[in-house]
């Protein structure tokens, strides 16, 4: 996570800023965890958080990407380069997600 | 009489589906004699009909309108300089193919542009989504709003020309996780009926955005269930297959079949294993243009083999 958030920083300043405002407004319980999309992958693959938590998904290629939500719970339009689509989980699971335009792209948030 | 007719169908058997030169970021087919096996089942004034209607049409592809990672160049500058070619061209096509991957993201400024560039050409274009024309908050409503009006399910059509069937297949929409392009049992379905009636003497083009055959599965180049649609096709004496997506030229014959993929006008990616990812290579702009070069083909009937001749814009 150190290392994500500070290639974040690098790369990422204006989505930190947002990630921030959104932590301070959302309920002190809840996090936002990230996943990175890089290299045609999802990074963390697979990511573990709480019930209520919210995961941001953020596009680091030079292409466009999408999460979609195997289960058909969620999906995001085309996110261009530095583009993000965040989703708050409130059910306890393993929700199964990949990418709309290239589907061999595949992770797994678990909600416990 | 016989002997002429004989003469005139092994003359047009051989010069039919003649792929002629590459335009542009585009290839260039032409084809001589539309119905190059039947003439034997048409009277005289038919063949010689079909004998005088040859043409010629364009495929384009992958334009990728609102990329501009190739900076300074864009996808748009590339895409203008691919319809100023077009518009040189000393004969015109009667028609154009686009290939898909109209645009990058969907939006309709991205549509318009497109649609501007393109319509600015004079020529029909038909065209079918890529995946990147399906991601707009209604997943391929902007596409269909403004291509699909003609279309069947969820924008797949057919027309004919001289006598050259031609489908334009979707295999872009609803794809599943892990998967490769999907054609999907509706389309499928409507892809048996219209071909059941026609003869197999007739010859066929199909194009998509996904290559139909399986190029690199690693990478999504393929379509899941393409074997079935091309099940349907294999009792057609001559079948081409047009396909975009990968950026980059790839063909193979295979029995009666040809598939070919077309290169993008926007930008290139990298040969298939050759990279961590298959996006975009980005390129010094002095290399870009090398890249997005031209290729001419020649496909002749009768003959298994493509001649092509690769050029660049450079």
């Amino acid at each position: 996570m150190r290392s994500l958030l500070s290639m974040l920083r690098r790369r990422l300043p204006v989505a930190l800023l947002v990630t921030a405002t959104l932590a301070v407004s959302a309920p002190s319980f809840a996090k936002e965890v990230t996943v990175t999309i890089s290299n045609f992958a999802f990074s963390p693959q697979k990511t573990t958080i709480a019930k209520g938590d919210t995961v941001k998904f953020v596009n680091a290629d030079d292409t466009v990407h999408s999460v979609v939500a195997k289960d058909g719970a969620f999906h995001s339009d085309g996110l261009d380069t530095d583009g993000s689509f965040s989703y708050t989980f409130s059910s306890a699971g393993t929700f199964d997600f990949y990418c709309g335009l290239h589907p061999f792209m595949t992770g797994e948030i678990v909600v416990n | 009489m016989d002997d002429d007719t004989a003469a005139g169908r092994k003359l047009n058997r051989r010069h039919a589906l003649e792929c002629m030169v590459w335009a542009g970021t585009g290839v260039i087919w032409t084809l001589s004699g539309g119905v190059p096996k039947a003439l034997s089942l048409l009277d005289e004034a038919q063949a010689a009909e079909a004998a005088n209607s040859s043409f010629t049409f364009l495929q384009i592809s992958d334009s990728h309108v609102g990329f501009d990672k190739e900076a300074p160049v864009t996808a748009i500058d590339t895409l203008h300089e691919a319809v100023g070619r077009i518009k040189g061209l000393s004969v015109q096509p009667s028609f154009m193919l686009h290939t898909g991957d109209i645009t990058h993201l969907s939006k309709p400024d991205q549509f318009d542009d497109a649609d501007q560039i393109i319509g600015s050409t004079g020529i029909t274009t038909h065209y079918v989504p890529g995946e990147h024309d399906m991601v707009d908050a209604g997943q391929g409503k902007a596409y269909m709003e403004r291509y699909g009006k003609d279309s069947w399910g969820q924008g797949w059509y057919a027309f004919d020309q001289n006598g050259v069937h031609f489908i334009g297949l979707v295999n872009v929409v609803n794809l599943k996780a892990g998967g490769l392009g999907n054609l999907g049992a509706e389309q499928l379905a409507w892809l048996e009926k219209d071909l059941a009636d026609r003869s197999a003497e007739t010859p066929i083009v199909v194009f998509a955005h996904i290559p139909l055959w399986t190029i690199y599965p690693e990478w999504g180049w393929g379509t899941e269930d393409s074997a079935q649609a091309l099940a349907l096709l294999k009792r057609f004496g001559s079948v081409t297959v047009l396909n975009g997506h990968i950026h980059q030229i790839v063909q193979k014959v295979e029995g009666n079949m040809t598939f070919h993929t077309a290169r993008s006008t926007a930008f290139p990616q990298p040969e298939p294993g050759k990279a961590k990812a298959p996006g975009p290579v980005i390129v010094p702009t002095e290399q870009l243009r090398g890249m997005l070069g031209l290729t001419s083909v020649t496909y002749t009937v009768g003959q298994k083999q493509l001649a092509l001749t690769d050029t660049t814009l450079a």
